[in-house]
């Protein structure tokens, strides 16, 4: 047993360096480097400045020294320096880890809250106008992407309420401190609570078709008990593995949703620019 | 001449005037809240070549002069003195000085003197121990030859020949006198000035607060209590914000024309001014290597162009055609109309001037069975992106297939430098309306910003004779023929000039939006809300 924990263990290490080394130098392979971002604000590039910068900042050394340091400093727990608002990386990464967590937290309470009871309706009462209705409900939260929801929300909010709930550190009052994270959180979690809606009723369809719910159903128990007591805690396997995979997916539908609300959550320039080319792109195409 | 100036700007004065009375009795207090485009890469204003940092901190800072912040065309007679008292030039107009006020105090309560004066122009002159990361206007002081003290209130400068056109430099919101005391990586992230505004605060991505400054040395002023820039890079979202009101003021002259139009009809008491920004939008062609090396193959290229049909397709016609330097009425260098329509493609029969770029593509060896292939590299921003498309769809018509070349925002510039582009679209902002500024920068050989590397002694020789000229007159003769030249040249071909608007809501006041420059009005201190 211990050999085989400390086999997963340098397992789990040597996935950790592979992954690091990759990400690194896909960092370094993208075009644009921190000294890029800096003259892009002076309009105009000096080599020699820009060389000088480089050789300062370390990025002139051949990428495996580069990556040494990156790993050494992130052993120590030192992520860099920012450039752009002179302090320590870390300083700049840790008050925004709450704020997208709160949002990821609520996206997916609501993705589960609205998505499983509606799968388990939509599949009780399979081929009604109510199932057909739903059904379209989640084909459209699956099209939508969660910015544009976003924009739609804020346009709705202004045009029916006169304000707008974009992110606010000091809310006033309680309904503009529930507004600024329940919203984007709604406009992310739709997409979601329309995949939960989806797995749950073909799941709850097939199990609702097994000789033992016929069983319970014969032994004469209510179908609330039916549905909710056997089908629903057996049907639920395949629902909770895909809300641990959006998860994930909504932290990167976050960063795109959070440049829409204006929330400084975790994105920085970078992820900002990344945003917006999306944002820009859908809207083109 | 001189007497039709004085009298023009004495209207423009009175009229300044009657808009600051009409508006009533000025009102202490409140917290103007702007939305920022985005985040500026630092808080100091001598590294940046982008208003996103002089919006949000001109405020901070004061400079020996300044334009007047309520006449909207800058020029040499709206100067006025702020960290100066007065100034005076030598007889050989070779020496500049300038006497200090005796009142004034850093935000940290450190006196301001001359030697701040000294510090600041050796640090962008190259002179100074202490060194900026970046000095992008360091050729605006190729022709001082030093800065001189004499005790701690008068300042000269002393330059290597006549150049009148320093004092504007000067007055630009470029141009803020830093303080000695405080080192240049400090002057990014927490900025000490002598303006009426103090830093407060700068989150990166976040927000910029500013708050009144009570020993400013303008008594009475600011009326403000501060000054909070929120900083939403999403322009549907700031716009919506502005509609909703949880922001007094739209980030200047970033409204779009149309989004003017969606801005008055869901906030009709808006207040919204349309102005040009002295921008233009401009053709950068690598004449150093082929297709581009061939003066006719650029000579097609700029008789092809339709630029009305880029106006009125971008800025339902709210634009201008002009050369280098801004059109009239706004600019103050613009070539007469019957000038600029002489020169090759800017005629208004476009169909004419296609037919004889068709007829210069095929001397050098194109038709309509052998297209030029060539990309049009843009940077990735709308304003860039929309014109490079349009120019693409126009050369078609004289045998040349563009295709799109987006370049990331961070990517334009070091792309540019190396010389990687056959043909770009491009965007260049002037600082302050003046030929120095703008010749010396963007055309003078060996230039950082001559993104082209046009380079022609004869004309580097007008640069310099325009400079020294004092007599305004026979100055804008010489800037009209270097215009003309550098556009047949096909330099740096200008499409057109742009123009955008600013909304505000209708209880902020002596609010005036430049119609020269985009750098040089922000200084914010008789801003004031009726509210």
């Amino acid at each position: 047993m211990f050999g085989y924990i400390v086999r997963r263990l340098a397992l789990m290490l040597v996935t950790l360096i592979g992954i690091s080394i990759i990400i690194f130098v896909l960092l370094r392979v993208v075009p644009g480097n921190i000294v890029d971002i800096l003259f892009d604000a002076a309009g105009f590039v000096d080599p020699a400045d820009k060389a000088n910068l480089e050789k300062e900042l370390g990025l002139s050394d051949p990428i495996v020294v580069q990556y040494l340091h990156w790993i050494g400093g992130l052993l120590r727990g030192d992520l860099g320096y920012s450039y752009v608002s002179e302090k320590p990386a870390l300083d700049e990464i840790l008050p925004r880890i709450p704020i997208t967590a709160r949002l990821a937290g609520l996206a997916l309470l609501f993705s589960a809250s609205i998505g499983i009871p509606l799968g388990v309706i939509s599949a009780v009462r399979q081929g009604t106008r109510l199932d057909y209705a739903l059904r379209v409900v989640s084909l459209s939260g699956l099209s939508l992407p969660s910015f544009w929801l976003g924009l739609l929300i804020l346009m709705a909010s202004v045009s029916l309420f006169g304000s707008m709930p974009i992110f606010n550190p000091n809310p006033k009052t309680w309904t503009e401190a529930i507004a600024i994270y329940c919203v984007p959180a709604m406009a992310v979690g739709f997409r979601s609570a329309a995949l939960t809606m989806r797995i749950t009723r073909s799941s709850m369809l097939e199990i609702l078709r097994q000789d033992y719910i016929r069983t319970a159903r014969a032994k004469g128990a209510s179908e609330s008990s039916v549905n909710y007591r056997h089908a629903l805690k057996n049907a639920i396997l395949p629902v909770i593995t895909v809300i641990g995979i959006e998860a994930a997916f909504l932290i990167g539908g976050l960063i795109v949703t959070e440049t829409v609300f204006n929330i400084p959550a975790s994105r920085g320039s970078w992820s900002r620019r990344c945003a917006g080319a999306i944002i820009r792109s859908c809207r083109t195409s | 001449m001189r007497s039709v100036k004085t009298l023009a700007v004495g209207v423009l004065a009175v009229l300044a005037a009657y808009d600051v009375s009409s508006a009533g009795e000025p009102k202490q207090g409140g917290i103007l809240r702007i939305y920022h485009r985005d985040s500026p890469g630092s808080a100091s204003i001598h590294e940046g070549a982008t208003y996103s940092i002089n919006v949000p901190f001109m405020p901070v800072y004061s400079n020996l002069v300044l334009f007047n912040q309520h006449i909207a065309q800058n020029s040499l007679d709206t100067i006025v003195p702020e960290l100066a008292e007065s100034w005076a030039w030598s007889s050989d107009n070779k020496t500049l000085t300038f006497k200090l006020r005796h009142d004034v105090k850093w935000h940290d309560g450190k006196p301001f003197t001359s030697a701040d004066v000294k510090c600041t122009f050796d640090m962008l002159m190259g002179k100074s121990p202490q060194k900026f990361r970046q000095n992008p206007r360091k050729s605006w002081y190729e022709l001082v030859d030093d800065v001189t003290t004499n005790g701690d209130y008068e300042a000269s400068f002393n330059l290597k020949r006549p150049e009148p056109a320093l004092l504007s430099l000067l007055a630009s919101g470029y141009t803020p006198i830093y303080p000695c005391h405080v080192s240049p990586a400090e002057m990014r992230t927490k900025p000490i000035g002598t303006g009426p505004f103090k830093f407060v605060e700068f989150k990166a991505n976040e927000s910029i607060k500013l708050v009144k400054n009570p020993d400013y040395f303008k008594k009475g002023l600011p009326y403000l209590d501060g000054i909070e820039f929120t900083i939403i890079p999403n322009r549907s979202t700031a716009i919506l914000g502005f509609v909703s009101g949880k922001f007094d003021m739209t980030f200047p002259t970033e409204v779009s024309i149309p989004l003017l139009k969606d801005v008055k009809a869901q906030a009709p008491n808006a207040v919204c001014v349309v102005e040009p920004n002295n921008v233009s939008t401009n053709i950068i062609v690598n004449s150093s290597s082929p297709p581009f090396d061939n003066i006719d193959i650029r000579r097609a290229l700029a008789l092809a162009l339709d630029r009305k049909a880029f106006i009125s397709i971008m800025f339902e016609g709210q634009g201008d055609i002009g050369g280098t330097m801004e059109p009239a009425p706004a600019g103050l260098w613009a070539m007469p109309k019957e000038m600029l329509e002489s020169i090759p493609g800017y005629g208004p029969d476009i169909n004419a001037n296609r037919e004889e770029a068709r007829k210069l593509m095929q001397k050098a060896g194109y038709g309509p069975d052998k297209h030029l292939q060539i990309k049009v590299s843009t940077r990735n921003i709308p304003v860039y992106r929309d014109p490079a498309i349009i120019l693409i769809d126009q050369i078609k018509s004289i045998y040349i297939d563009g295709e799109l070349d987006v370049v990331d925002t961070a990517q334009w510039f070091p792309k540019v430098a190396r010389k990687d582009y056959a043909l770009g679209l491009n965007l260049t902002g002037n600082a302050v309306d003046d030929p120095d500024q703008s010749f010396y920068e963007n055309y003078s050989c060996g230039s950082e910003r001559n993104y082209t590397n046009y380079c022609n002694k004869d004309i580097e020789k007008l640069f310099d004779q325009q400079s020294a000229e004092t007599d305004v007159n026979k100055r804008k003769k010489l800037v009209w023929e270097i215009d003309k030249k550098l556009q047949e040249d096909v330099a740096r071909p200008i499409i057109f000039h742009s123009r955008t608007g600013t909304c505000w809501q209708p209880y902020v006041k002596n609010i005036t939006i430049m119609s020269n420059s985009s750098y040089n009005g922000f200084r914010y201190e008789d801003v004031w809300l009726d509210k």
